[in-house]
């Protein structure tokens, strides 16, 4: 059953370099060890999950990726090139969109206005230099292309605000704004844990039109169907660090849940 | 592409077509009943239903005296509500940003005292009077701003303490004694000065109170501060996360907020001919009425000038309205009470509408 395999359709590790790469990360609180050097690669074009029990460091992992949140030793590696993040705006500036659990949206904005929420665009020429004019027809456009080519067309309205809109559609929007300015990485934190099951997959399709267009996908979740659906390999955290990873096809749910909580023995890493 | 809002059908199946199929689709499948689509296009159009009021208001009161809507009544109602707006402009903005100023009043009456102190007592020519009253207005606002931002008190906590700090401060200042305004400068009390048009009076300090207003339109519904100020109030955290740096946004919009402050302290000057330690009492209620009747939530996010400009209005109307149709003093407090009541259920009402 942990038989690596050798043909795999995304993010086949072999000799790919990482995009995003995590080595030896360490973060604590006081006495309270979040992480305790935990690795994490990420290779291009694939979808990462990452999965744990509460209190196995997710979040923490993620966090220190995204710069909410600064180890206390390690290294992170973007595309071979040691970076160091002291806030998310760092991480935002080298390529890394992060959708947080909270969608980061503002719902009383527009979605053009929430695509473009705090990298908003001026008007050329003086109206913008001198006057700060906003240029709203560029940022529309712009915002109905990058929906359109996630595939959310059925958003007809750029102008609605976001409040107007259900669970599913204001996450498309935040993932919309991810894709649209992650360069590098986007990193998804619980995405469709507040929806209900036909949005949940349309999110997940919307993932998956993600790492299609190329940009490689960390999402992390509790659901294990959803996981299981989309992730083309899985990362096993626990107890601060990388148990293991496995893949959809060597290992079954039931399997990465026992692993999760430590039922099982972690097996070597099978990609 | 179908249109989103007509789609009274029940929810069907995405067919299996070629390419749309793989596709995610976010159809909106809603039932919109007639109070559904009032509630919606009140949500979308804040200031509609302020706007109606007004002009039945307007209505009403003509009818019931004509004399209400003669050129003199009508400068008379703008002259009164022109330093109610000015201060109500500046409370918007902390308002959008789900704040509270109860310093409002003090602050402007403080800054008018300052004025009129400078040029007076201290012999201050008129320009340097006005501009250190501009000054220190402002800087009171930043004050306000600052115990918000970097104490991260809650600002209805920080605009209590500043409102009794500002105006013991008021009375040491002025000695509680009243400066005429015959012994100002004369560039302090040119705000009161009236323009005639036809039998229309228009003081400049309401032209310099529309183009306040214009001027905050434009910033709010045109630049990315205007984007971030809404975002603030909206969600905070969301506006954070987004990289909106929210703590200069809150800053700038306490200090801008004094700025516009200080203005209506010289509108004031004018209107009143004189410098009053006494008045202004009333004016953080009064303000903050002009912003709820306009439209605005006091959660923040949600609102503009343009309601606040006619919740303004409508106090004006309504005050002077009531009295010429002969109500007592006692109820026309009782009437507009009564207004706010009904906005702020309104604005519930509202925020509820259905996703």
């Amino acid at each position: 059953m942990t038989a690596p395999e050798t043909t795999q359709e995304h993010g086949s590790p072999g000799p790919t370099a990482p995009v995003l790469q995590a080595k030896g990360l360490i973060k604590r609180y006081g006495r309270v060890v979040a992480l305790g050097g935990s690795d994490l690669e990420l290779y291009p074009g694939e979808i990462l999950a990452v999965i744990g029990d509460n209190g196995a460091g997710k979040s923490s992992l993620i966090k220190a990726l995204s710069g909410a949140l600064v180890p206390d030793e390690g290294e992170i590696h973007l595309d071979g090139q040691r970076v160091r993040f002291g806030n998310p705006m760092d991480a935002r500036k080298a390529g890394i969109e992060t959708v947080y659990q909270t969608l980061a949206v503002a719902p009383g904005l527009d979605i053009a206005d929430n695509l473009f929420l705090g990298r908003e665009q001026r008007r050329p020429g003086l109206l913008g230099s001198v006057l700060r004019m906003l240029d709203h027809k560029h940022m529309r456009s712009e915002a109905r292309r990058h929906m359109n080519e996630l595939g959310v067309a059925t958003l007809q309205n750029i102008g609605q605000p976001v409040e107007s809109l259900s669970g599913g559609q204001r996450q498309a929007v935040a993932v919309a704004r991810a894709a649209a300015f992650g360069s590098r990485v986007v990193i998804l934190d619980e995405p469709t844990a507040a929806l209900g099951v036909k949005e949940g997959n349309r999110v997940l399709q919307l993932i998956r039109e993600v790492r299609d267009r190329g940009l490689p996908v960390i999402l992390i979740s509790h659901n294990m169907p959803h996981v299981f659906e989309v992730a083309d390999r899985i990362h096993i955290q626990r107890l601060g660090r990388r148990a293991t990873v496995i893949t959809p096809r060597s290992h079954s749910m039931a399997e990465a849940v026992a692993i999760m909580t430590g039922a099982v023995p972690p097996p070597p890493a099978v990609a | 592409m179908t249109t989103p809002s007509s789609t009274a059908s029940a929810p069907a199946p995405v067919p299996a077509k070629s390419d749309a199929a793989a596709r995610p689709d976010f159809d909106d499948n809603r039932t919109t009943s007639a109070r559904a689509r009032v509630q919606q296009l009140l949500h979308a159009n804040p200031t509609l239903g302020p706007l109606a009021v007004l002009v039945l208001a307007v209505i009403a009161f003509t009818v019931s005296n004509p004399r209400f809507f003669s050129a003199p009544n009508l400068s008379l109602v703008l002259a009164q509500v022109t330093v109610i707006a000015v201060l109500a402009l500046g409370q918007t903005l902390i308002i959008l940003t789900a704040g509270i100023d109860l310093s409002v009043g003090a602050i402007a009456v403080f800054s008018s005292i300052l004025m009129a102190s400078l040029a007076v007592k201290a012999g201050l020519p008129g320009p340097a009077a006005l501009v250190a009253g501009l000054v220190l207005g402002t800087a009171m606002g930043a004050l306000n701003g600052f115990l918000v931002t970097r104490i991260k008190l809650p600002p209805f906590i920080v605009t209590l303490g500043t409102l009794t700090i500002f105006f013991s401060l008021n009375s040491v200042v002025s000695n509680s004694e009243t400066i005429r305004g015959a012994d100002m400068p004369g560039l302090l009390t040119w705000t009161g000065t009236a323009i005639p048009i036809g039998g229309f009076r228009l003081t400049y300090g309401s032209i310099i109170m529309l183009l306040l207003f214009a001027l905050v339109l434009f910033a709010l519904r045109n630049t990315a501060w205007g984007r971030h100020v809404y975002a603030t109030g909206d969600d905070g955290e969301a506006a954070r996360l987004a990289g909106i740096r929210t703590s200069r946004v809150l800053l700038s919009v306490y200090t801008v907020a004094g700025a516009l402050y200080a203005v209506g302290a010289w509108i004031l000057i004018g209107r009143l001919a004189s410098a009053s330690p006494n008045v202004g009492t009333d004016y953080n209620l009064d303000s903050i009425t002009a912003v709820v009747l306009g439209g605005a939530s006091l959660f923040g996010g949600r609102g503009g000038v343009l309601g606040t400009l006619i919740g303004a209005l409508i106090v004006g109307v309504f005050r002077n309205g009531l009295q010429l149709a002969g109500v007592e003093v006692v109820w026309q407090g009782f009437a507009i009470g009564l207004l706010v009541l009904v906005a702020v259920s309104l604005d519930q009402w509202i925020r509820k509408v259905k996703a």
